[in-house]
């Protein structure tokens, strides 16, 4: 009783006190100034990376995490946030860093140009690119099927209890950028996006897809560990040209392929310190993501003990990144 | 509408069967002439949606210089978000030796010996399981919440036990509120508190406030006139009256209503996660995302034992005589385990050792896998005979049917089965789903709800059936039925996820699980009310026990058991709809995209409005049951 009536007093007084209103950036936010404080014992502030559905991602969350840590001291927590929700975080203080960012130029224009709420921070150095793959037994058997021209002769065999009577096309997780609907209509494809909800469902489907062969149209990306494993072979769309994506209702080309990059919030570039210095210095290639990821995924290793490993490895390449 | 006054009672000379035959053949010869006409496809880009869209990113941007926000919303965010970040900042301190000690003594005083252990056991079972800081934010969370739910429900509802005209004017308000699907509530949260903690405990506390109302305003209600008469007789005010006489006698129920709200709350906990709240249903997302159910089980073991643990302790509380007080020994006992707690938390680590913890993850995971490749083929073809048998046959038909057609296919039943007014309501309901531009979402959803309900009500008559019939059973099957009923729905998506993948079948199997213990309840009630003296009569006139059930008991029972279908359809809609997040499509699909995807926002908004005004629909079709004398009800007298 005794809280509720002091909840309640407190109420009054945020009211009675707070004449300008509040504002949703005021919200208790969290990273404190590193302070130019050289020891790195004391806790120098929290920072906040956002981590998003793939493994790649938290792969290099994970690395950037384990340096704030254990080189830096800082607190870090990684909120699990959907790719545009994190953007949106930028501006709540819910979310410091997007470590891995895949395009997004309408987000860009919104949050970094109109709002200003968040910037770039450099790239990651992977390489990243989207598109539509098939296990190779297919490839193997109807050599033609690489070409989009052809998905709708082979239509019948991805038939699935899901799509009906057109062929299935797997999709992952419902925030992931997509422009499969568009392209289906645009190609004129006899095809149903069939969401399977996650990464993990995509995986499963696609090694299952190849062992068993299976029929299997699916959505996917590199950098990805299950190209090390699966044999997989990417059908070709029309290929990209600079803007033809530009419209996504009309968008009738392949994915193209992108500079992976980090967007930080701005209160975390002007206030963030070191651990700014740190996240905007942090560049890698696809092959160490991946050694990390395939660690998280099928060595059973925590997130934490897979950056560990990596970190004990490669200790030239992150101690560039470090600031001095 | 020559249909409908075919089916009205009216004819009763025709024989019993002629009307709703006739009907249904009508309805058939109607759906293949008009197959393919009228229908509503849908169309990710109806300016409905987009309409949505530009009002939310209107109010992105002006979250901060809109009065409205400024003045009012805003502060209601940060003074959750402040009450959150105490509550959490206090546990904290507590640390976990403190928490434990804490809790068990609460429990050992409201319960004794055995309720103070297991809260000890339970509470330690949260560290074991290497969930230590995800709990103690749900726990946090569930406080916030439930402090609120009870801040603003205990006064409503004291006021309206008082006042029948203000009972009269809520209940509309709280029945919506209990029949529409828990997904419906975070979209316009999330438009108008953001997302995170404050939003989440406000999600929670809109779902869980209505028990609090209902409950404490039928405790207030039930106080004996005779007693507030004589206090009022002997010169007390009102408000002497309701604090000294009212709120007294009503204390029992009030404990259950405050148990009800923290059990709802805790269920809603969970789903609140969607929009970013802390706690175990991160984990449960974290898990579903991955698709390892290694990550989600501790996740929903830890959220069952928590509930079990609150459950146990308000029960005690609610169960104990008036005047009992509580005994030395145990006050004692309470004491010493509080300060025990206590003083152990400058000694013990603020977390959670970790060599105590247990981690399972790549054992359960294992397990599944084990099961998935093992079981595959059995659980493939169950699910694939489902989809092709049931599912995709009724989809097609709902979705190729006109719009008219079905909406008169509703009014037509509905009014069959619940009269005029109800019927009206769920025309309604469906012709504003029209509108609101997810028609064939909506029949999609509707599809797998008709199959769960179908599955359910066969499952739950035959286990409600057999536990009237034999005691020894039911005794074995209560306990059951109860553990499932504290259970958050969320929980029934992990077995489902880890045999059948992510399909619509997966969201049908888990909510067949969540549905069906209070139908089994419900029809086995209906049944043993059945007078002793009709079936004693029955079985000396040389009725088979076959004949007793089919003749003389179900018929005798169909009201309960069409109380158990309406109960039934409604927690099967809340769980298919949840079901968006396993791959069950449709309009919980779209509420989970409209999360994620800015440019959806619109659609996810409005298919959760469709979601309540679908819920409505189905419980008005189906609520003659127990709200009014069936028309039908008069042939079995």
């Amino acid at each position: 009783m005794k809280i509720r009536l002091l909840a309640g007093i407190f109420a009054l007084g945020l009211a009675a006190a707070g004449c300008g209103g509040a504002t949703v950036a005021t919200s208790p936010s969290s990273t404190a100034p590193a302070a130019g404080s050289g020891t790195a014992s004391a806790s120098a502030g929290t920072v906040k990376i956002a981590i998003n559905p793939w493994v790649g991602y938290e792969a290099s969350a994970n690395v950037v995490a384990y340096l704030l840590k254990n080189e830096l001291g800082y607190q870090v927590e990684l909120p699990e946030i959907k790719e545009q929700l994190a953007w949106e975080g930028f501006g709540t203080g819910d979310v410091d860093v997007i470590i891995e960012n895949w395009g997004h130029p309408d987000l860009k224009k919104q949050f970094i140009e109109e709002k200003k709420v968040a910037q770039e921070a450099g790239s990651t150095g992977n390489k990243g690119v989207i598109g539509w793959y098939i296990p190779k037994w297919m490839v193997d058997e109807h050599p033609d099927i690489t070409d989009y021209k052809n998905l709708n002769k082979y239509a019948s065999l991805f038939k699935t209890s899901e799509s009906g009577d057109q062929g299935q096309l797997l999709f992952g997780d419902p925030s992931y950028v997509s422009n499969e609907e568009a392209l289906i209509k645009n190609l004129k494809l006899d095809y149903k996006v069939v969401v399977g909800g996650s990464e993990a469902a995509l995986i499963k489907s696609a090694q299952q897809a190849q062992e068993q062969k299976k029929a299997l149209l699916f959505y996917f990306w590199d950098p990805h560990w299950l190209f090390s494993k699966t044999d997989l072979v990417r059908v070709n769309l029309p290929a990209y040209t600079e803007g033809c994506d530009a419209d996504p209702k009309k968008v009738a080309c392949d994915y193209p392929e992108m500079d992976l990059d980090k967007i930080v919030s701005t209160k975390f570039a002007q206030t963030g310190g070191k651990a700014y210095e740190l996240v905007k210095n942090f560049t890698w290639t696809n092959e160490d993501q991946n050694a990390v990821a395939d660690d998280m995924t099928n060595n059973g290793m925590t997130g934490e003990d897979a950056a560990k490993k990596w970190i004990e490895a490669n200790t030239a390449k992150w101690q560039a990144w470090i600031p001095k | 509408m020559s249909t409908t006054a075919v089916t009205t009672p009216s004819g009763l000379r025709l024989p019993r069967w002629a009307a709703p035959v006739g009907a249904a053949a009508l309805f058939v010869a109607a759906y293949l002439v008009f197959q393919g006409t009228g229908t509503l496809p849908h169309d990710k880009e109806a300016p409905q949606f987009l309409a949505v869209t530009e009002f939310r990113e209107w109010i992105d941007d002006h979250r901060n210089d809109n009065p409205l926000f400024l003045y009012f919303l805003n502060y209601v965010r940060l003074f959750v978000a402040w009450l959150y970040d105490l509550f959490l900042a206090g546990l904290h301190a507590l640390g976990w030796p403190g928490i434990t000690g804490v809790m068990g003594a609460l429990a050992w005083l409201a319960g004794g010996w055995r309720v103070g252990l297991l809260a000890l056991g339970g509470v330690s079972a949260f560290g074991v399981l290497g969930l230590w800081e995800s709990s103690v934010e749900t726990l946090a969370l569930v406080a916030v919440a439930v402090l609120l739910s009870l801040a603003i429900g205990i006064p409503v509802g004291v006021w309206a036990g008082l006042s029948v005209r203000v009972r009269r004017a809520i209940t509309p308000a709280l029945d919506v509120m209990q029949i529409m699907p828990t997904f419906a509530y975070l979209a316009p949260l999330a438009l108008f508190f953001h997302i995170g903690a404050p939003a989440g405990a406000i999600a929670t506390m809109i779902y869980s406030i209505p028990p609090a109302i209902r409950i404490t305003a039928l405790a207030v209600s039930q106080v004996s006139p005779t007693a507030v008469e004589a206090s009022a007789s002997l010169g007390a005010t009102r408000w002497q009256t309701l604090v000294k006489v009212h709120l007294p006698l009503a204390r029992s129920t009030m404990a259950l209503a405050i148990n009800q709200t923290i059990m709802m709350a805790l269920s809603m906990v969970v789903i609140a996660s969607l929009i970013s709240a802390p706690g175990l249903g991160g984990e449960i997302i974290r898990g579903l995302s991955r698709a390892q159910v290694g990550i989600m089980l501790p996740a929903g073991v830890a959220v069952v034992i928590m509930a079990v643990v609150l459950d146990r302790m308000m029960m005690a509380v609610a169960h104990r005589e008036p005047h009992a007080k509580t005994g030395r020994t145990n006050l004692l006992a309470a004491l010493a385990l509080a300060v025990a707690g206590l003083a152990l938390i400058p000694v013990l680590p603020k977390l959670w050792p970790e060599n105590l913890t247990l981690n399972l993850v790549a054992e359960v995971n294992d397990a599944v896998g084990w099961a998935e490749t093992n079981w595959y083929a059995v659980t493939t073809f169950i699910k694939d005979a489902t989809s092709h048998a049931l599912l995709n046959p009724l989809e097609s038909l709902l979705t190729s049917a006109p719009w008219w057609l079905v909406a008169l296919a509703v009014l037509t039943v509905a009014w069959r089965v619940s009269g005029p007014r109800p019927a009206l309501v769920a025309l309604g309901c469906l012709l504003a789903i029209a509108l609101l531009g997810v028609w064939e979402h909506t029949m999609q959803t509707m599809t797998t709800v008709a199959v769960a309900v179908l599955v359910t009500l066969m499952i739950g008559l035959l286990l409600g059936v057999a536990a009237a019939r034999s005691p020894r059973y039911s005794a074995v099957q209560r306990p059951l039925l109860d553990a499932a009923q504290t259970m958050p729905a969320f929980v029934y998506l992990l077995p489902a996820l880890a045999l059948f993948g992510t399909t619509r079948f997966t969201a049908i199997f888990a909510s067949v699980i969540y549905a069906v213990p209070p139908v089994v309840r419900l029809v086995e009630d209906g049944i043993r009310a059945v007078p002793g003296t009709v079936v004693e009569a029955a079985v000396s006139a040389g009725s088979t026990p076959g004949q007793l059930l089919w003749k003389v008991q179900l018929p005798m029972a169909r009201r309960a058991i069409l109380l158990a279908a309406n109960q039934g359809i409604v927690m099967t809609l809340a769980m298919v709809v949840v079901g968006g997040l396993v791959g069950a499509g449709a309009l919980g699909y779209d509420v989970v995209t409209g999360f994620s995807q800015r440019t959806d926002f619109g659609m996810g908004f409005v298919a959760g409005i469709a979601t309540v005004l679908l819920g409505v629909m189905l419980d008005r079709i189906t609520q003659g049951a127990d709200r009014r004398p069936s028309p039908r009800k008069r042939k079995f007298t």
